[in-house]
């Protein structure tokens, strides 16, 4: 995983800077998909997309929004919201502290307003790093807010999505969140706002089975999964192996599930003129 | 009986071949069950039932998963996992029923949604999503029961209700307890433990506040069924005298104060 290659940061997701990012990465990393070798600071300048086979690696949240915010024009919201242990759930608490320390995020997605190209608009990032973006009551409750929250101020809403699907280790109060969100989208959309949703690596389980599926604007990254259940539940239960392109964004597409497929050299312009043509205005400063 | 053993008593109960499915509900809880088929968009999902009854003389749609008494049975109702149309049909259904002011009333009885190359194609996770996005806001009263397992979206799929009862012995869980046991302890024959650790029996989502009421099975089939009718009666009574906003309203804050986190501002 991605987050081997960099040393731990330590800082308060609270404290999230566009600035600081994956910085003190070893010199040079690998490929995950060609195993061409990478100067690290050149994967960084190229998006984290691999100049050889133009596999887009999986980002730190923090990454993200600097790539897609202007600048400095983060703000966080909720950030507040830690997770709890409703089931004592055995080793959960240990393993959320550990990630905590690791990732300097309370949990699995970041939520905020930010600008692009000037628009304010809101925004939240989901990050595979913690616990593979798995959606707990955490999860749930910001997204759920952040939907409150634009509705409430006429913003839209921006979600990249990932995700390894529900946190069983909250068991019900994981699964139901997909309700609780999904609620808050409708209540987005009856006011009339714009919610676009841009499908990473891996969007699958609730994730899929909730709020990834229900933008006005289904954008996909290239060569992200995305899908429902498993790929090696479902061989297992057809007993042979699926073609590689199986659950990919191109597959999406193709089965009419996805809008376009955007390459991150182009995400930031193209979420620009999607909030311009919905009405957007750009304003200078906060 | 240890926690362990009631839990492999109330697995076998549910998972009996013989415990009544969808059509004896249909059959003997409900009067002129007329079934409805297909999603109008690519076909007609067996694991699904669907249709239109009266209950108490009124008529109600009623909406469930079907697994079968026998093999047969099972094999041509995919084991009560629906598909995409599936989904759809259920949301189409639920519809056509708030565009005639009648009540829903969803019997949950699955594994979970399939998982297959077909359901994939199909967009098995956007289905689910849909039905969690406009059953939230249908104008008309939303009843589910879960009578058997609860397998996590593709229950969730015909649960956003406005009350959610379970019958005694059902399930409700995020994951199976066999798949949580598998890739927490790389040991699918701890599904007990894992059923423990989960927390998925009626008492258990009773006690944290997800469902309204836990309905007895009683000692017959007959009392069963008599207890599910008066549930349903006492349930729809309630919601029938609310206004259409009044019932999306209800079921929105339903879910929504659902989620246990810590909050460092307070
Ligand atoms: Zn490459």
């Amino acid at each position: 995983m991605l987050i081997d290659l960099f040393p731990k940061t330590r800082e308060n997701s609270r404290q999230i800077k566009s600035k600081t990012e994956q910085k003190d990465s070893p010199v040079s990393v690998a490929c995950k998909k060609c195993g061409a070798q990478l100067s690290a600071a050149k994967y960084g300048k190229n998006l984290y997309v691999c100049p050889t086979c133009g596999a887009h690696g999986r980002l730190l949240a923090r990454t993200r929004i600097r790539q897609i915010a202007d600048r400095d024009s983060f703000h966080e919201l909720f950030g507040s919201l830690q997770t709890a242990d409703p089931l004592h759930f055995e080793g959960y608490a240990e393993k959320i502290d550990a990630l905590r320390e690791k990732t300097g995020m309370n949990d699995a997605v970041v939520t905020g307003t930010c600008r692009i190209g000037g628009m304010k608009t809101c925004i939240g990032v989901m990050d595979s790093h913690f616990m593979m973006a798995s959606m707990g009551s955490v999860v749930g409750e910001k997204l759920t807010r952040l939907f409150e929250y634009a509705a409430e101020q006429a913003l839209p809403v921006i979600l990249f999505t990932c995700s390894g699907g529900a946190r069983m280790q909250e068991g019900m109060f994981s699964l139901l969140q997909m309700a609780k969100v999904s609620g808050a989208v409708a209540k987005h959309s009856e006011a009339g706002g714009l919610y676009i949703t841009v499908l990473t690596d891996p969007t699958t389980g609730g994730v899929t089975a909730s709020f990834a599926m229900l933008g006005d604007i289904i954008l996909a990254e290239p060569g992200a999964t995305v899908g429902f259940a498993g790929r090696r539940v479902i061989e297992g239960t057809i007993g042979e192996k699926l073609p590689e392109e199986f659950q990919s964004a191109e597959f999406v597409l193709e089965h009419g599930f996805c809008d376009a497929i955007v390459p991150r050299s182009r995400m930031k312009q193209t979420l620009g003129d999607l909030l311009a043509m919905h009405g957007c205005k750009a304003k200078r400063g906060e | 009986m240890s926690m362990e053993q009631n839990m492999e008593k109330q697995l076998r109960v549910i998972h009996d071949a013989a415990r009544p499915n969808i059509d004896d509900i249909v059959n003997e809880v409900f009067h002129d069950f007329i079934e409805l088929h297909g999603d109008r968009l690519y076909g007609d999902d067996r694991a699904m039932l669907g249709g239109i009854a009266r209950l108490n003389g009124t008529p109600v749609t009623v909406i469930g998963q079907r697994k079968g008494h026998t093999t047969a049975e099972n094999i041509e109702a995919n084991f009560g996992m629906a598909h995409p149309e599936g989904y759809r049909k259920a949301l189409r259904l639920a519809r056509q029923a708030e565009k005639f002011h009648r009540p829903v009333i969803c019997f949950v009885d699955t594994a979970g949604a399939f998982c297959g190359v077909g359901a994939e194609e199909r967009g098995q996770g956007e289905a689910i999503a849909r039905n969690l996005y406009e059953f939230m806001g249908l104008r008309t009263p939303v009843v589910s029961i879960v009578t058997g397992e609860g397998g996590s979206g593709g229950a969730l799929a015909i649960a956003v209700a406005n009350e959610v009862y379970m019958m005694q012995n059902a399930i409700y869980s995020v994951i199976s307890p066999r798949g949580c046991a598998s890739i927490l302890w790389k040991d699918a024959s701890r599904e007990l433990e894992a059923a423990e650790a989960l927390q998925i029996t009626a008492r258990d989502l009773y006690r944290f506040g997800m469902i309204e009421g836990i309905i007895s099975e009683g000692r017959s089939r007959t009392a069963y069924f008599r207890n599910i009718k008066s549930a349903l009666t006492d349930s729809l009574k309630r919601l029938e005298s609310m206004s259409g906003d009044a019932l999306r309203q209800q079921r929105y804050d339903k879910f929504r104060k659902i989620g246990v986190f810590n909050d460092t501002n307070l």
